[in-house]
């Protein structure tokens, strides 16, 4: 379309323009002068660098306006680094930028395509290379190459089988068992209803004998944490069954998230609801720990609790579903 | 000759007599670089990579990846007597007992923040202006791979240490590979060598942050650069400028001295943010336990917006035949990033499919000629953006006093409405600047003098915009859209009507422009 309808001419490179330095020597002269200062400032960073390592004290605090107190050894050590480098930078600038040519060259682009006979030999040349391996004939090679090729891909596969071992039951499995005391975390002491005031939150862990110098897995404590929340009995709102759950107006929840496994951590006394900190779901503490709000799409599994012979607070049952996020294999 | 000069070309000499490098230097020491500052957002990101590579190996002399327990005993009292993983433990070293091992540290997550920035404004740069399009659309692929290595790379890095922070992005990161469905539980113990959070993780994602990545990095910004190289760089439109020659400076001297002189001053400004902005302080958030969490969890800002996605996802599972699909954690964690990353890999492709487009182009366009690029551009962004906000609700809720309700409300609406209408706002944009370019061109640039005529009425007094201006307002191509018929000569319909038909409205929506002028108008204009 364009060729059609004359188009405004391309008036070409535009005449190049002199600096002062390129005609006025002593402009020349002060910009080399600049770019030594320029130099010079980063050699003073490095002294600073060095200075700071040797001389100012790992414990040296200092104020500064915006930043506050800070570390004067990381400080000064950083400032001079900065220094060293940036000024070196500024230095190679400005020398290109007031002293090396600045007129613009012009250089030719070439076709990448190959000419045609260059491509014609080249498939000559390949098909040549296969006929002689007799790549197309001899197809006995062909098949056998390729399962032995297919196969030896599956060796690097099976060799990192052991990597980690199965899941087994391992997702659906907690430490909870019917008269597990629930203790505290941190301070593994057992929990009696009355420790707990109205409104009271407490993190648990299930009690468990260790050896002496043994200690919890961090992989158990991902799927036993439950969080103890005391209200007045008469604020739930459950069915029997879940009712028959709570111990005195005492809830177990597990800690773990049903979406992604985060510590659901921070509870609202006034509303009642537990919220996840990495997403945002939203428990009703009231109500079996519905989702009320965010991406998760199950209620925080219930751990059915009540209180032994001693008084103490345990589990009546085991959960009765996995606890943490989904995976392929939950049934529900 | 002195006698330096003596020295250095018998060391010339020598390795020329056994590598025949003097022909292939001539060559490529006079190479012509263009300048423009949009060209150094590359640089940056190189030249973050080189700081990457030495301040991250400063780091490994000390780092001790292991969940191995240990108690800690060093300086900092607060965590004194804290049982730790050996990981935690010697990043709190690095960090108060090797001198200039926090500035490394902070100089190393600054530089991994400042590269996933410019390689994303560098990729901005290249989209907006066309530059992926015939012959670099091979170096635009291996961007695309460079950005989402970049993403696993500094996921896994500053999930190194260990701490309540990283260790939540690591149960979030289980999370999702647990909920792949068939197969997500073996690869979630696969990889954890048994149930989360285990013992082999950090050892592993060690080796692949400081090995394995870093060298599919070396090969993959090897072969950006040789194609840089060998394709030449593309130019901006201007005077003197075609798509048959390259305008710019020489290797030697010029470039070489500004493009060296940048890496120093990249290097310059990132130990400066080393040495006075605090980044990633893990000694404030402990060591990780999984029954335990930090109020205002956030991840850095390159996997911010997948989390956002995340939050928004609405709570959907399907349970079938006894089996558990976590629809909130697939289509935000997996299903819509692999659609974006996809269809960013293959946009090259599909906007020469739309145009019918073969040629090669070096002169890069400005973004308002391309309108329906750009749009879609911009749409992307403000998808990105939406869910970027949404990734920090939490922090917009207590710092604007909002609640994470309406946040997200807002998210879960804006992510669909907001990037359409972003669309037509930015072609109607697009379309205006190409009606103000040929104003320019035809009737000139304002002054603001004013005039009185003889008879009364008041004129402002246009001035001619320059050759070079005009030039600059008129040099692009602008294409009809693809003629593509649904029936041949003989009235028989052509297979493949819907695909064609649906090419045949994407080619005209992406055709539309404002007429350049041309000397023709501008004759016209003259003659009244």
């Amino acid at each position: 379309m364009s060729n059609e309808i004359e188009a405004i001419k391309d008036p070409g490179l535009p005449a190049h323009v002199h600096r002062r330095a390129d005609t006025d020597p002593k402009a020349a002269k002060k910009a080399e002068r600049q770019v030594a200062i320029l130099f010079l400032l980063s050699a003073l960073g490095t002294i600073t660098l060095i200075g700071s390592y040797i001389f100012i004290p790992q414990n040296v605090f200092i104020f500064f306006p915006v930043l506050g107190n800070t570390n004067a050894h990381q400080l000064f050590l950083g400032l001079g680094m900065a220094a060293s480098l940036f000024f070196i930078g500024m230095g190679a600038i400005h020398w290109a930028k007031t002293l090396m040519p600045d007129e613009e060259v012009v250089i030719q682009r070439h076709e990448f395509r190959s000419p045609d006979e260059d491509r014609a030999d080249f498939i000559r040349t390949a098909k040549e290379g296969a006929a002689a391996a007799g790549l197309g004939r001899r197809s006995l090679i062909k098949r056998s190459l390729g399962l032995s090729l297919g196969l030896v891909g599956l060796s690097p596969l099976i060799l990192l089988r052991d990597l980690g071992p199965l899941p087994g039951n391992s997702l659906t499995k907690t430490s909870w068992k019917a008269g597990t005391r629930l203790v505290t975390d941190p301070g593994d002491r057992p929990i009696r209803p009355e420790d707990m005031e109205v409104g009271a939150v407490a993190q648990t862990l299930p009690a468990v004998v260790l050896a002496p110098g043994e200690h919890r897995k961090l992989s158990d404590i991902a799927k036993d944490a439950v969080l103890l929340i005391r209200l007045r009995p008469e604020e739930f709102n459950l069915d029997a069954e879940r009712l028959s759950w709570t111990h005195e107006g005492i809830i177990a929840f597990s800690k773990i998230c049903s979406h992604m496994g985060c510590a659901v951590a921070l509870y609202e006394q006034q509303t009642k609801h537990l919220l996840c900190p990495c997403h945002q779901s939203t428990f009703d503490v009231t109500r079996a720990a519905k989702v009320i709000f965010g991406p998760a799409a199950r209620p925080l599994p219930q751990l059915a609790i009540t209180v032994d012979s001693e008084g103490y607070l345990v589990a009546q049952s085991p959960f009765n579903e996995p606890v943490g996020p989904s995976f392929w294999e939950r049934s529900s | 000759m002195t006698a330096r000069e003596r020295i250095a070309g018998s060391v010339a000499n020598y390795v020329d007599e056994r590598t025949g490098a003097a022909k292939w230097m001539k060559k490529n020491l006079t190479k012509v670089f263009p300048d423009h500052w949009s060209f150094l957002l590359g640089e940056i990101a190189l030249y973050s990579f080189v700081i990457l590579l030495l301040s991250g190996t400063f780091l490994t002399f000390w780092f001790d990846p292991s969940q191995r327990e240990v108690i800690y005993d060093g300086s900092y009292e607060p965590l004194q007597g804290l049982e730790m993983s050996a990981a935690y433990a010697s990043t709190l070293d690095i960090s108060f007992e090797i001198r200039g091992g926090l500035l490394m540290r902070q100089i190393h997550h600054w530089a991994a923040l400042i590269f996933m920035a410019a390689i994303v404004v560098h990729l901005m740069r290249v989209y907006f202006t066309g530059a992926f399009r015939k012959p670099r659309e091979f170096n635009w692929i291996i961007g695309v791979g460079l950005l989402t290595l970049g993403i696993v790379e500094g996921f896994l890095g500053y999930s190194l240490p260990d701490d309540l922070l990283s260790g939540t992005g690591i149960r979030i990161a289980e999370a999702i590979i647990q909920a792949l469905p068939l197969v997500g539980s073996y690869l979630a113990f696969f990889a954890f060598g048994g149930a989360f959070p285990g013992e082999a993780f950090i050892p592993r994602i060690y080796t692949v942050h400081v090995l394995l990545l870093p060298g599919a990095f070396l090969a993959l910004i090897t072969v950006h650069l040789m194609l840089v190289w060998y394709q030449k760089h593309t130019q901006y439109p201007g005077p003197g400028r075609t798509e048959k020659n390259v305008v710019g400076y020489p290797l030697l001297p010029v470039y070489m001295a500004k493009a060296g002189g940048f890496f120093f001053i990249v290097f310059g400004v990132t130990a400066f943010l080393g040495a006075v902005a605090s980044i990633n302080p893990i000694w404030l958030y402990g060591p990780y336990t999984p029954a335990q969490v930090s109020a205002g969890s956030q991840p850095d800002w390159y996997m911010g917006w997948l989390d956002g996605l995340v939050r928004m996802a609405p709570p959907l599972e399907s349970y079938i035949f006894g089996y558990t699909i976590s629809w909130n954690i697939l289509i935000p964690g997996l299903i819509v990033p692999g659609i974006l990353f996809t269809g960013m890999a293959l946009y090259p492709f599909i906007e020469s499919w739309i145009t019918g487009d073969k040629r090669e182009h070096h002169l890069l366009d400005r973004p308002r000629n391309a309108p329906n690029r750009t749009a879609l551009g911009v749409m992307s962004l403000t998808f990105m953006l939406v869910a970027l906000i949404n990734g920090g609700n939490d922090i917009i809720a207590t710092t604007f006093d909002l609640t994470i309700n309406q946040i997200m409300w807002f998210s879960r609406i804006g992510i669909f409405v907001l990037p359409p209408l972003a669309f037509v706002i930015t072609k109607r944009l697009c379309l205006s600047l190409q009606r103000a370019d040929r104003e320019l061109v035809l009737h000139g640039r304002e002054t603001g003098r004013l005039v009185m005529m003889p008879h009364g009425e008041f004129v402002e007094v246009h001035e001619p915009i320059s050759p070079e201006k005009a030039w600059l307002l008129t040099q692009h191509e602008q294409n009809p859209p693809l003629a593509l018929e649904e029936s041949d000569l003989r009235g028989v319909r052509r297979p493949g009507v819907l695909k064609n038909k649906l090419r045949a409205r994407l080619s005209k929506a992406h055709a539309v422009s404002i007429p350049k002028a041309t000397a023709e108008d501008l004759k016209e204009i003259e003659h009244h």
